[in-house]
């Protein structure tokens, strides 16, 4: 056996260490024993998704090792260890807990460090670098009800760790020294969109801005950054993202070549002056610089696990193309983006698009703000050397995609061609996303190719005469929601019994297809749900008009638009609970929720409430639950709009509109966001421009951020467009998705929803809009409508049999 | 609504005398009429302090089973989506979904699992009950 030592537990030693466990270099008495050092106190993580640990994402989600990795016979981890020392001569490292380990190789994987400026006050408690969870952790701790931020640079990392301040509630500066946002990856231009959309958030920027000193308040904590200018910033947290710094302490230790401006130099197979000390990821400089991407260091690793493993191969560079979502905002650039080229440049709605080709026409670099959805394009046309016919079309979207040839290249951040997907889905006879990613690494990085991912996955499977079942139970094999909703809508089909018959197979349907057909049915304006046949079809908690509990009882929920309650309804719902015996409780909705309610008693109760002018809260359906606000203008020092009148009006416009899941919606008064509108399906946040409007957020067991959809939009705007995307998503989704499953699905996700209901590309808005407009003209409380006709109110009895004679 | 302490409910079966099964037709039960019944919906009755789930179907059959959900001991299989999965007329539980078979009692999610089938007579637009030849002892 030989001995192999990694130093440095990060995404790219974690990578070489699988790299050479898939070939095998572990087996055969000529295999390598791995230990892996890693200082850190846990093992890989996702550093490159780091910003989502502030949303909530814990060490289970980020973690890159699964499960029993480190039970493999011969690999060994050990955290919260460093290489302290490293003698050449006599091939061993020594640990920082004093372990001696003899290595026949040793990979140095030990990243980068975050550079900060010698500042005075550089150490005072309140200063934070951004790099690992630890610093996300005591970032967290450190702003709870703390107001401001500064975050001295406007690179990828530093917007980064803005966002992560906004997100935390405080107000944020974003200091430049770089005349532009995003210097190293943009040019004048996309910086300057990039800075109106991230002004329009809230952010504060200042660019061509140095810092002079961290200043200390009275109680020695962080209180305010110190420009050069004399500008002072009252601050209560820094954080410092100005750079990064190879980490070659090590390998300085023990004599090996170093690059002039620091990081260890190595040759093309990642060996270092030492031949037996590799050094692969950011501590490296290879094929002449530092690279701070995480698809080069993979690529680092793969050839470094090749080597080990008898195999010549090389590392030669890589494609530097980002697509990033910063702050909501997709900022991408391809190739060399620095130099003159074709641009398109809109101040109006913040987007930049520079496409520059060279004398033959060949695709050099881009940059992209605002809308990256050509991004898949533009690296296979920059990768393919394929000439560009005309620029003006790709630079206004029109042209026809890029060549999708088997080598085209769909996952960046793992180096995942079209042709390994081809191969991965018909040797192992994948068919599904998941699997997919799992075997292929494809989609596992920054997430970017996901939706391509699963074209080729849909396509390659059609191409096999694997039928893709979207279908949604065995009466409609072959339907999924979206087709039995065009059905009934372009078909006029308005009841069950027909669209079985006409589409469908079997008889009675099912409880999948019955209550998903029913909420079709209304959202097409069936009227009263419970009529008819319709009465058949709906879910117990529809049937019922309340929400089944465990133990049989039903839950009772009166609507509160804007979370507000007169006196007197308050009374009506304390009385109501007195008599009933209620156990009452206050909702994250922002209304009460009353439970232990018998059947029998529910009309009763709804009758008191009904009186007291309470409505049906829909609880029980799969329709809009509540719209979530804060007090905004009218009380807050920071409100800059009227939110909790906004809540109201869309609460009651939208109230009572069935959906493939429920919608939850969220308004806030300004940009610290107290209504945490970014974890709703639909969120509205106030700014001085106007309300900026988030979608696809969402909390429960999988939260997502919301995406930006648009911003700035005046009262009218905003409807409109709400009106316009809810209705596109009760057409199109599918069955008990949420908004945020939604657009993570559909081919090109929030640039398409955006398209259409911004763009109106489709040409739908009016059409949508309509049917929106019928929809509120024809609303009416479900249970005012129960409660006006006696014969409605038979199915609330417990035993059909009571009086009966027996 | 009357909650059944589950552990009562489940004690029914094991303290009801041994029952004769010639007179077991004497012992059916009216319970309502026909069109006291939801077209393709459940509804409970209580017979002899026992609850039963009654399903009218589309074609004016009857079927009837416990309707105490066995997973959760709460009397509301009455309450769930009636289906027909691959050819058997199921319910739905409408706490956790899962299915039985009208017809056999079985839970088509767990194979461990039965709730009692009711035998039911529909005559003159009434519907009558039997209890479940498993109450009817050995
Ligand atoms: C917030 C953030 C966002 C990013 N976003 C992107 C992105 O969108 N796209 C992208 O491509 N890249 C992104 N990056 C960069 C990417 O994370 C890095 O390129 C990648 O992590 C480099 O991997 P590495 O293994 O070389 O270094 P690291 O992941 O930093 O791992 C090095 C590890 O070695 C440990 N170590 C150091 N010295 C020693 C020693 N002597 N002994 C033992 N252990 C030691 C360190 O503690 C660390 O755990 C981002 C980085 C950050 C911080
Ligand atoms: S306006 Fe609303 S979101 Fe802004 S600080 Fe006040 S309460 Fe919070």
């Amino acid at each position: 056996m030989r001995q192999l030592v990694v130093a440095g537990h990060g995404m790219v030693g974690h990578r070489l260490v699988e790299e050479l466990v898939e070939a095998g270099g572990l087996e055969g008495p000529d295999g390598w024993e791995v230990t892996v050092v890693g200082e850190e106190s846990r093992p890989a993580y996702d550093r490159v998704a780091l910003s989502s640990a502030f949303a909530g994402a814990g060490e289970d989600q980020l973690t890159l090792v699964s499960d029993g990795f480190f039970d493999t016979p011969g690999l060994r981890l050990l955290v919260n260890e460093a290489v302290a020392a490293v003698d050449p001569e006599a091939r061993t490292a020594t640990t920082t807990s004093g372990r001696v380990l003899a290595y026949d190789h040793l990979v140095l994987a030990t990243g980068s460090r975050p550079f900060v400026p010698p500042l005075p006050g550089k150490d005072l408690p309140g200063v934070f670098t951004y790099r690992t969870l630890d610093d996300v952790e005591a970032i967290t701790a450190w702003c709870a009800g703390r107001r401001t931020g500064v975050v001295l640079g406007g690179g990828l990392l530093g917007l980064e760790a803005a966002n992560a301040l906004r997100l935390l509630g405080l107000e944020v500066h974003v200091i430049e020294m770089a005349p532009r946002l995003m210097p190293v990856q943009l040019d004048d231009g996309g910086a300057a969109a990039l800075r109106t959309r991230i002004e329009a958030l809230g952010v504060h920027v200042h660019v061509g801005a140095s810092s002079q000193a961290i200043l200390a308040g009275p109680d020695g904590t962080v209180s305010g950054l110190l420009l050069a200018d004399g500008t002072e910033l009252a601050a209560d947290v820094v954080v410092v993202s100005a750079g990064i710094r190879p980490r070659d302490d090590v390998a300085r230790g023990c004599g090996i070549d170093l690059h002039e401006r620091g990081g260890i130099l190595v040759d093309e197979a990642c060996r270092t002056s030492d031949p037996a000390i590799s050094a692969i990821g950011e501590c490296a400089v290879a094929a002449g610089r530092v690279w701070g991407l995480v698809a080069p260091g993979y690529k680092m690793a793969a050839a470094v696990a090749d080597r080990l493993t008898g195999g010549d191969a090389t590392f030669e560079g890589a494609d530097l193309s980002t697509k990033l979502k910063l702050l909501g905002i997709d900022v991408a650039s391809v190739g060399e983006s620095h130099g003159p080229g074709a641009i398109l440049d809109d101040p109006g709605s913040a987007t930049y698009k520079k496409i520059r080709v060279d004398e033959e026409g060949r695709l050099v670099g881009a940059v992209l703000v605002g809308d990256a959805s050509s991004f898949g394009d533009l690296v296979q046309l920059h990768r393919s050397g394929v000439v560009v016919e005309d620029v003006l079309s790709l630079l206004a979207g029109t042209a026809a995609p890029a060549a999708t040839g088997p080598s085209a290249l769909v996952c960046s951040c793992n180096s995942v061609t079209t042709g390994d997907l081809v191969s991965a889905i018909e040797a192992d006879g994948i068919c599904d996303l998941a699997t997919l990613k799992a075997c292929t690494k494809a989609g596992t990085g920054c997430g970017g190719c996901v939706p391509t991912l699963k074209g080729v996955l849909e396509r390659q499977l059609a191409a096999q005469g694997v039928a893709v079942r979207r279908g949604l139970c065995e009466h409609f094999p072959d339907r999924s929601r979206q087709d039995l909703y065009d059905i009934c809508r372009i078909g006029r089909v308005r009841t069950f019994a027909d669209l079985l018959a006409s589409h469908g197979q079997g008889k009675r349907g099912c409880e999948i297809c019955k209550p998903t057909v029913a909420s079709i049915l209304a959202s097409l304006g069936g009227g009263y749900v419970l009529d008819g046949e319709q009465a058949a079809l709906q879910d117990t908690n529809d049937f019922a008009l309340a929400n089944l509990q465990r133990n049989g009882t039903y839950s009772v929920v009166p609507r509160m638009p804007g979370g507000e309650v007169t006196p007197r309804q308050l009374m009506a719902c304390a009385e109501v609970a007195e008599d009933y015996d209620l156990y009452v409780k206050v909702t994250g909705g922002q209304r009460l929720d009353l439970f232990g309610a018998k059947l029998d008693d529910l009309p009763a109760i709804w009758a008191r409430l009904g009186q007291a002018g309470l409505e049906s809260g829909h609880a029980y359906g799969k329709a809009l639950r509540t719209v979530k606000s804060c007090v905004g203008i009218n009380w807050c020092r920071y409100g800059v709009q009227d939110s909790t009148e906004m809540a109201k009006l869309l609460e009651l416009r939208y109230r009572g509109l069935r959906s493939p899941h429920k919608v939850k919606m969220a308004v806030s008064g300004c940009a610290r966001e107290c209504a945490e509108a970014q974890s709703k399906d639909v969120g509205v946040i106030a700014t001085e421009a106007g309300w900026n409007l988030y979608v696809g957020g969402n909390g429960g067991f999988r939260p997502r951020h919301a995406d930006l959809l648009a911003e700035g939009l005046s009262d009218a705007e905003l409807v409109r467009s709400v009106d316009r995307f809810l209705q596109y998503y009760v057409r199109t989704g599918e069955r008990l998705e949420r908004t945020a499953a939604w657009i993570e699905r559909i081919d090109d996700g929030i640039d398409h929803v955006r398209r259409v209901v911004v763009d109106d590309s489709l040409g739908l808005g009016a059409e949508l809009e309509a049917q929106m407009a019928a929809h509120v003209e024809g609303y009416e409380c479900e249970w005012a409508a129960t409660l006006r006709q006696p014969e409605r109110l038979a199915r609330f009895q417990t035993y059909v049999n009571e009086g009966a004679p027996t | 609504m009357t909650i059944l302490d589950p552990a009562t409910t489940a004690s029914v079966g094991t303290t009801r005398p041994p029952r004769d099964t010639s007179s077991r037709q004497n012992r059916w039960q009216d319970v309502c009429g026909l069109d006291a019944l939801t077209v393709e919906r459940g509804a409970a009755a209580l017979v002899d302090g026992r609850a039963v789930a009654l399903f009218r179907l589309d074609d004016d059959e009857v079927l009837a089973v416990d309707d105490v959900d066995p997973f959760w001991g709460v009397p509301v299989l009455s309450r769930g989506l009636v289906g027909c999965i691959g050819g058997r007329d199921t319910v739905a539980s409408p706490l956790l979904k899962q299915r039985f078979d009208l017809r056999t009692g079985d839970c088509l999610d767990d194979p461990a699992v039965t709730v009692a089938v009711w035998p039911v007579q529909v005559q003159q637009g009434r519907v009558a009950v039997a209890p479940p030849p498993s109450l009817a002892g050995p």
